[in-house]
């Protein structure tokens, strides 16, 4: 029994390419990935946004709107549904001047209990140090 | 001998990412290390059969064949990436797998590298 843990490391702006989507989406995929392993052995995803891909913590996303596609917003959501360690970079917000009321924090109204954190970047450093793989996206 | 993972996501002609991730593929597997390759969003261009070769183009389905060829190499594409795209179970090149995103999770579980190129 063993649990491997993957960090994706978002920098892409979201809708510009899909990168960010995937990588939200693959991360998700961690909760189904039994069916291929042993008994007792897991995959735990987390994420950090770092760079341009905090913009894709912004609330209030309208993709369906104006491109007829699920949001981002909706893929982080379900993240923290799924109770996953979801961060981001405070430096790099303070660079772009968003605050955190600008941020989808929670689940809250989909019944999740876990938040987003905003945390120094060094704190996401000790997070790459720690997991067995580095995914960056 | 060691197992390495590759995942990507960058598209196959638009992006060289995905031709260095094909040859370092192919240089672990002549090491005789094995591979599984995944590709999402554009990089499931690749699992469309009937690619021709053009000098201005890269050209690396020759190359996948030899890999598959060597049994050290698996390659699979996500499945809703390549639908939506229109490419289906029929276009697939022989050898090629598809899935869902759990399968290259999974893969990373007992990788001991995992390299993910994750841009377009």
């Amino acid at each position: 029994m063993a649990t491997k843990k993957l960090l994706f490391v978002v920098r892409a702006l979201p809708y510009k390419t899909e990168a960010s989507r995937l990588a939200l989406t693959h991360a998700i995929a961690s909760q189904s990935v039994e069916i291929y392993l042993k008994d007792g052995d897991l995959v735990e995803a987390s994420i950090a946004f770092i760079g341009d891909g905090v913009m894709n913590c912004l609330k209030n996303q309208q993709a369906m709107k104006h491109y007829g596609i699920t949001s981002i917003e909706g893929h982080m959501k379900n993240t923290l549904l799924l109770d996953m360690k979801v961060m981001i970079c405070k430096e790099d917000l303070d660079k772009f001047g968003i605050k955190e009321d600008a941020l989808l924090m929670d689940a809250e109204d989909i019944g999740g209990e876990t938040n987003a954190q905003i945390v120094p970047f060094s704190e996401i450093q000790k997070e790459m140090e720690s997991v067995d793989h580095l995914l960056f996206c | 001998m060691g197992k390495l993972t590759i995942g990507c996501f960058s598209s196959l002609v638009g992006s060289l990412s995905l031709d260095f991730s094909v040859k370092l593929a192919e240089a672990a597997v002549k090491k005789g290390h094995t591979v599984d390759y995944w590709m999402s969003g554009n990089a499931t261009m690749l699992a469309k059969k009937g690619q021709k070769a053009f000098k201005d183009y890269s050209f690396v389905s020759k190359t996948i064949q030899e890999l598959i060829a060597t049994g050290k190499f698996q390659i699979t594409a996500c499945e809703a990436c390549a639908e939506a795209r229109g490419y289906h179970k029929e276009d697939c090149p022989d050898g090629f797998k598809r899935f869902s995103m759990d399968w290259y999770l999974a893969s990373t579980f007992d990788a001991d590298r995992v390299l993910h190129i994750g841009g377009d």
